[in-house]
């Protein structure tokens, strides 16, 4: 267990916890504000990463493909809000479950119809395929970028939320979104603009994960159940929370599923080790939810309210 | 508009006149497989080799025509049983093929065999099957699934590699299959990976072997997984650093997402589509004359499955419901198999060669498979003297 491995580590957490940031800030302001829970958000990250995936195979060019994924995913989030999902915001959060399901169905299908069953080829653009070396030890180009972009993200959205008028109702319709709708803001209007970030965000995520991961139908919701797990941990409604518990649950899952084997075999017999270390490891991240929700049901960054 | 509506009157007429006439004189075969969601690219190989040689006969297997049920099993065990019920008590097939997926197949398997219908078996090959729980009307095309790990376990002794790690799923193939390895390896591997079965992000895996160093890694990785795995160990840096090894990895369905990624990764399997026999020369070029892309192993072995039941059904004529003669024609295996040697053991499983394989770029740029070693020659599974069928 060398230092070079915890640090590597440290920032296989980080990526992690910076992809699922992208996700859980669209994802918590539309649960938060809107009141709406979108299982159908991990569906847009799937599409991005096929917006991408597709457009750089054609055009060879990774940022044309950035060019498309993100306003593509943003425009199909705000229609299928408009034509889908803005009737059921006063519906009850079960028949929102319902029929956001349904579009993850619908969506799986879709992208089967128009790019095949196969899933698609998609590779780190050249300018970022190498490893850096950085304390001594070679690092994936494409994953400090990933941390870049999500920092920066994360930084424009802070911007956002508290230093433009914008921002301020955000975090007046997370803290009373009616109050703020007596107030005489269109809430409409707000909505929608949430809506788009969200999607556009969960785009951008669907671009960057495209060269690591198989872009292939499904692949939103393993990536959604983790960030339902940030949003919960975080707080719902908060961006501050979403970006804190997303680099909580991407360390804590990166290192636990390396150190927590190492640690138990020490401590125990090595066939039961061996056997319970992997799936306690798979477990941490909702054991930490489990322990969140029975001492903080609010989360741990939640919104002054 | 009348006129319109007369005429399809007319020909539904005549397709209700028709349709019994035409179903009574062709013969119902089932395919079953996983035809949507991730792993819908294995079925659909499965699927459309099985159709090609039905397509090359004139719509005949041994000269008899027939229609084929296609089914979609979706990966889920309880639907299958629906479809295995449908198929048999009420479409009355006396043949199902294809099946998938290992937990599919042990949920259908009994079920099929108990009433007597013949179930081919183009991928899924649970161990169980292969040994007590073996039946006189399975018959597989494909391998017991160890058998595609221990040949990269003999591999891997052979060429004298002492410091070995292993990555698998943690579920029972990933363990059957790490299993199976161990049984051809010679020495126990320096550390064992089990990283959960719905991973997307091995980060974690690859640097743990990047500070273990081993002389090379073993990976059971299948579908999804290992697009991710290849992907991430290529950005690290890995390629080309320490040998990676697979099983149900790299193989053709896979291959084209992984692109460069890929190269020079070894695998192990019983075919791949450079194997210079005249059947599978044949088979190759005509599958990428009809579905424009290189056929994966998975298609190979439905391709074999159809040519089993062309030779059987030719043998007896047609007469299936004559069991003992079917099961003893189907036993004969008289084809020319797409991997060269093929007969079968006294659990309905191949006797055949596990070669190893490179991934390459093929004259057009698109990623193959080439073969570079036979480790296993005549190679039997570990578990047919454990089936009561002698």
């Amino acid at each position: 267990m060398t230092a070079a491995l915890v640090l590597t580590q440290v920032l296989n957490g980080l990526q992690l916890g910076v992809l699922l940031f992208l996700l859980a800030a669209g994802l918590t302001l539309v649960f938060g504000i809107m009141d709406f829970v979108n299982l159908a958000h991990g569906s847009l990250y799937m599409v991005g990463a096929y917006l991408a995936a597709a457009t750089a195979s054609a055009t060879g060019s990774f940022l044309l493909g950035a060019l498309v994924a993100v306003p593509g995913t943003m425009l199909i989030g705000i229609v299928v809000d408009r034509i889908a999902l803005s009737g059921l915001y006063r519906r009850d959060h079960l028949d929102q479950v319902l029929a956001t399901f349904g579009l993850v169905l619908f969506f799986n299908e879709a992208v089967r119809i128009v790019w095949g069953p196969s899933p698609l080829y998609f590779e780190t653009p050249q300018w970022l395929s190498g490893t850096v070396e950085l304390f001594g030890f070679g690092y994936a180009a494409y994953r400090l970028a990933i941390i870049v972009v999500g920092l920066a993200v994360a930084a424009f959205l802070a911007w956002l939320i508290h230093g433009t008028r914008v921002g301020m109702l955000i975090r007046a319709g997370a803290s009373n979104a009616p109050i703020v709708s007596a107030l005489g803001v269109d809430i409409r209007r707000l909505n929608m603009l949430i809506f788009g970030l969200g999607a556009g965000l969960a785009g951008l995520a669907g671009l960057m994960a495209g060269p690591i991961f198989s872009v292939q139908s499904g692949m939103g919701e393993t990536i959604l159940i983790q960030t339902l797990v940030v949003i919960i941990v975080g707080g719902i409604g908060s961006i501050r929370g979403a970006f804190l518990a997303a680099l909580i649950v991407g360390v804590v899952d990166t290192l636990g599923r390396v150190f927590l084997p190492i640690w138990m075999a020490r401590a125990m017999e090595p066939a039961i080790a061996q056997a319970a270390g992997p799936a306690l490891a798979s477990m941490l991240i909702y054991l930490l939810m489990a322990g969140v929700l029975a001492f903080r049901p609010a989360g741990l960054f939640p919104v002054r309210g | 508009m009348r006129f319109t509506r007369n005429r399809l009157a007319a020909v539904l007429v005549a397709a209700a006149l028709c349709a019994p006439v035409v179903a009574a004189a062709q013969l119902k075969i089932g395919f079953m497989g996983e035809l949507s969601g991730p792993q819908g690219p294995l079925g659909q190989d499965q699927y459309d080799a099985l159709m090609l040689l039905i397509e090359q006969n004139g719509g005949r297997l041994g000269g008899v025509p027939v229609q084929v049920l296609r089914e979609d099993s979706q990966l889920k065990p309880d639907v299958a049983n629906q479809i295995v019920e449908r198929l048999i008590d009420k479409e009355r097939v006396p043949i199902i093929t294809g099946v998938t997926f290992s937990n599919v197949m042990m949920a259908v398997h009994k079920k099929i065999t108990e009433k007597g219908v013949f179930l081919i078996g183009s991928n899924a090959g649970p161990s169980p099957i292969a040994g007590a729980q073996c039946s006189p009307y399975f018959f597989s095309t494909s391998w017991e699934n160890g058998q595609q790990a221990e040949v990269v376990g003999k591999y891997m002794s052979d060429k004298g590699f002492k410091r070995v790690m292993t990555i698998a799923p943690n579920y029972q193939s990933g363990k059957d299959t790490v299993g199976g390895f161990k049984r051809y390896y010679a020495n126990a591997p320096i550390g064992e990976l089990w990283p959960a079965l719905n991973t997307q992000d091995f980060s974690a895996e690859i640097a743990q072997i990047a500070a273990a160093q081993p002389e090379a890694v073993f990976a059971f990785l299948p579908g999804g997984l290992g697009i991710n795995f290849i992907k991430q160990w290529n950005q690290a840096g890995m390629r080309g650093k320490i040998p990676l090894m697979t099983s149900s990895t790299t193989d053709g369905i896979g291959l084209p997402a992984m692109g460069d990624a890929a190269l020079g990764v070894i695998s192990g399997t019983f075919w791949g589509p450079d194997l210079a026999n005249p059947a599978n020369q044949k088979f190759v070029r005509d599958f990428e004359a009809r579905y424009k892309r290189i056929p994966s192993q998975y298609a190979a072995q439905s391709y074999d499955a159809a040519q089993l039941l062309d030779s059987a059904l030719r043998k007896v004529g047609g007469k299936v419901d004559d069991k003992p003669a079917f099961m003893a024609a189907l036993k004969a295996a008289d084809f020319k198999s797409v991997r060269g040697s093929f007969r079968y053991n006294t659990n309905q499983f191949p006797i055949q060669d596990f070669h190893m394989f490179e991934a390459v770029k093929d004259g057009q740029g698109r990623m193959t498979l080439k073969t570079i070693a036979t480790p296993l020659r005549e190679d039997k599974d570990a578990y047919f003297d454990k089936c009561p069928m002698k």
